[in-house]
């Protein structure tokens, strides 16, 4: 049973960062790879606030607005570059975020990471069991789904749909495509920093090793599984790939094995990529013609 | 209505538009013709801000627009379309219709969780719009169907009545009629016409002359980059000066 509930918590958060990067990915067409700098910033934040006794609420807000502002910040100089070069420079801020975690250590401890990270107090309630981090977890998924369900069927959202299929296009019907980028990657940095800072208050120990690119590619491959640019696919990949990942920790292998799981899981899931990109590049769920709009009708 | 004045634009050694000056008077169609590579695309871009002026000034409605980005020119009320038609692929046709619109209150962030009733109130009236422009050039039936689904043609036609939908008071055509069967061609020349006389403007590049002639009050001609006449269409037509651009004797 906390087997069970732990797998589900683990899921629970993932879905949240494979939604926040769908938003990104999926709908504006924005190739992040360095998607979990704003899942460690999340992390560190909250963890370093409540360790010095700020209450979680205000913590996690405060992390949301960190993970937010570097949002914004990385989006002002990088979202001016083209697709791959946008790619590269999310790919090299990730690694200084996670560099930063590691050398700052009067900040974060460096390498040795933050144990004993609190479990989470919402309005003098505390969520310390498994039962009730589920709760907690399970609470902010769907409050993250159904945000950004609202998001993605709003005529915003249809202008990030817009700028994914033909940027040039969009520039020309008026819209700046370059606002609607920035918007689009500060709400996806925001709501990867709650599942970062869920993530740390949950494992109660993070150091920057679990912040690394494998993180973004792993993030990566659940949005790209499921079903990009869908509304359920990255729940449904999240749902696949940590009950995998997961699974093999557990596994009772004898000791002399154990080593050889982490890269097995890397080639595994690199050969799963690679396959996707041939036989399925839309992923198990695939967009549909028909999209609803926001509470109207099309139909005659 | 707009007004170019000693326009010039060189991609490396070639002198793509050069000492351009055109006038576009409000309430009529004018056209655009020339041989291929005469700079008539080029000079939507610049017209457009897709590119940077080297020399020279553009004003729309005595407002100098040159040196102003693609959405700020549209918002000023100049739209165009592409030589090659660009629609939303993943987007079905009445999304790529319900986009276009200008200033829509849905597009901010902040009024999703403020305006709800007036987002659906203004989605609503939009769609009737769309609805009657895509039955107009026969559409309908495949209204919630992606666009990529379209024929090259059909996806002209969508990218034609996807700018009316953005109210503009300009509207820039680069090649409307161009791999579209003459039935649809007699569609959209009548949709050209009525909302010419709706009060749009049009400014229209056009290779095929019976077009021209049909719907352009005036014409401007394209050679190297330099106007080389301008007219009544059945006046150009008869230019010496055209004459010889085209044939090249
Ligand atoms: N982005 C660019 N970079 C370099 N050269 C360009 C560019 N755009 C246009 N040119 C050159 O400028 C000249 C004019 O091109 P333009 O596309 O404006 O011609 P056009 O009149 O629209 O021709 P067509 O009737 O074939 O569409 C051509 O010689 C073309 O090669
Ligand atoms: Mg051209």
């Amino acid at each position: 049973m906390d087997l069970f509930l732990h797998l589900c918590i683990m899921i629970l958060i993932y879905i949240i960062f494979a939604l926040s990067l769908n938003l990104e990915l999926g709908y504006t067409g924005l190739f992040n790879f360095g998607h979990v700098a704003f899942f460690g910033m999340g992390a560190y934040a909250s963890a370093l606030f409540t360790l010095h006794h700020v209450p979680f609420e205000l913590a996690l807000l405060i992390s949301l607005a960190i993970a937010g502002g570097g949002g914004f910040l990385l989006s002002l100089p990088s979202l001016r570059l083209r697709g791959d070069y946008f790619g590269i420079a999310t790919l090299g801020f990730g690694e200084i975020i996670r560099i930063i975690f590691q050398n700052e250590v009067w900040l974060t401890k460096g390498p040795m990471g933050l144990p004993g990270i609190s479990k989470p107090t919402l309005f003098s309630y505390r969520f310390t069991t498994l039962p009730q981090y589920f709760i907690l977890a399970l609470v902010f998924s769907i409050l993250s789904f159904f945000i950004l369900r609202m998001v993605i069927r709003s005529p915003f959202g249809r202008v990030l749909r817009a700028i994914r299929e033909d940027e040039i296009a969009t520039e020309a019907l008026g819209k700046n495509v370059f606002r609607f980028r920035v918007k689009s990657f500060v709400t996806g940095s925001i709501l990867a920093g709650l599942a970062g800072a869920l993530w740390g208050h949950y494992t109660t120990f993070i150091s920057p090793s679990d912040f690394t690119l494998s993180e973004t590619i792993l993030v990566l491959l659940i949005v790209v599984l499921g079903g990009k640019g869908t509304e359920w696919g990255p729940v449904l990949g999240a749902i696949l790939l940590i009950f995998f990942q997961e699974s093999l920790r557990f596994l009772r292998l004898p000791a002399e094995y154990t080593r050889y799981l982490a890269p097995l899981q890397q080639m595994i899931f690199g050969t799963l990529l690679i396959l996707l990109m041939i036989f399925r590049p839309e992923g198990i769920l695939r967009e549909k013609g028909k999209t609803k709009n926001v509470g109207i009708e099309t139909g005659q | 209505m707009l007004e170019l004045k000693q326009v010039n634009k060189s991609f490396g050694g070639i002198r793509a538009v050069s000492d351009c000056s055109l006038e576009i008077k409000s309430y009529r169609i004018t056209g655009l013709i020339g041989p291929n590579g005469s700079g008539k695309t080029t000079l939507f871009n610049l017209m457009t801000g897709f590119l940077p002026l080297d020399h020279g000034e553009i004003f729309f409605k005595g407002k100098r627009i040159d040196g102003f980005l693609p959405h700020q020119i549209a918002e000023f009320g100049i739209v165009r379309t592409f030589q090659l038609a660009r629609i939303f692929p993943k987007m079905t046709v009445l999304e790529n219709m319900l986009l276009a619109p200008p200033r829509q209150i849905g597009e901010k962030l902040v009024s999703l969780w403020l305006k709800g009733k007036r987002i659906r109130e203004e989605e609503r009236k939009n769609l009737k719009k769309a609805l009657t422009l895509i039955e107009i050039v026969g559409l309908s039936h495949l209204k919630n169907q992606f666009a990529a689904n379209l024929s090259y043609g059909q996806q002209k036609l969508l990218e034609l009545v996807r700018i009316l939908m953005a109210e503009p008071q300009m509207i820039l055509l680069d090649e409307p009629t161009a791999g579209i069967n003459p039935s649809l061609i007699r569609k959209m020349m009548e949709l050209i016409l009525k909302m010419r006389d709706a009060g749009k403007v049009f400014f229209i590049i056009e290779h095929n002359m019976d077009v021209v002639i049909e719907l352009c009050d005036w014409v401007f001609v394209l050679d190297n980059g330099q106007k080389i006449a301008e007219g009544k269409p059945e006046a150009i037509q008869n230019d010496p000066r055209v004459i010889e651009a085209y044939l090249g004797v």
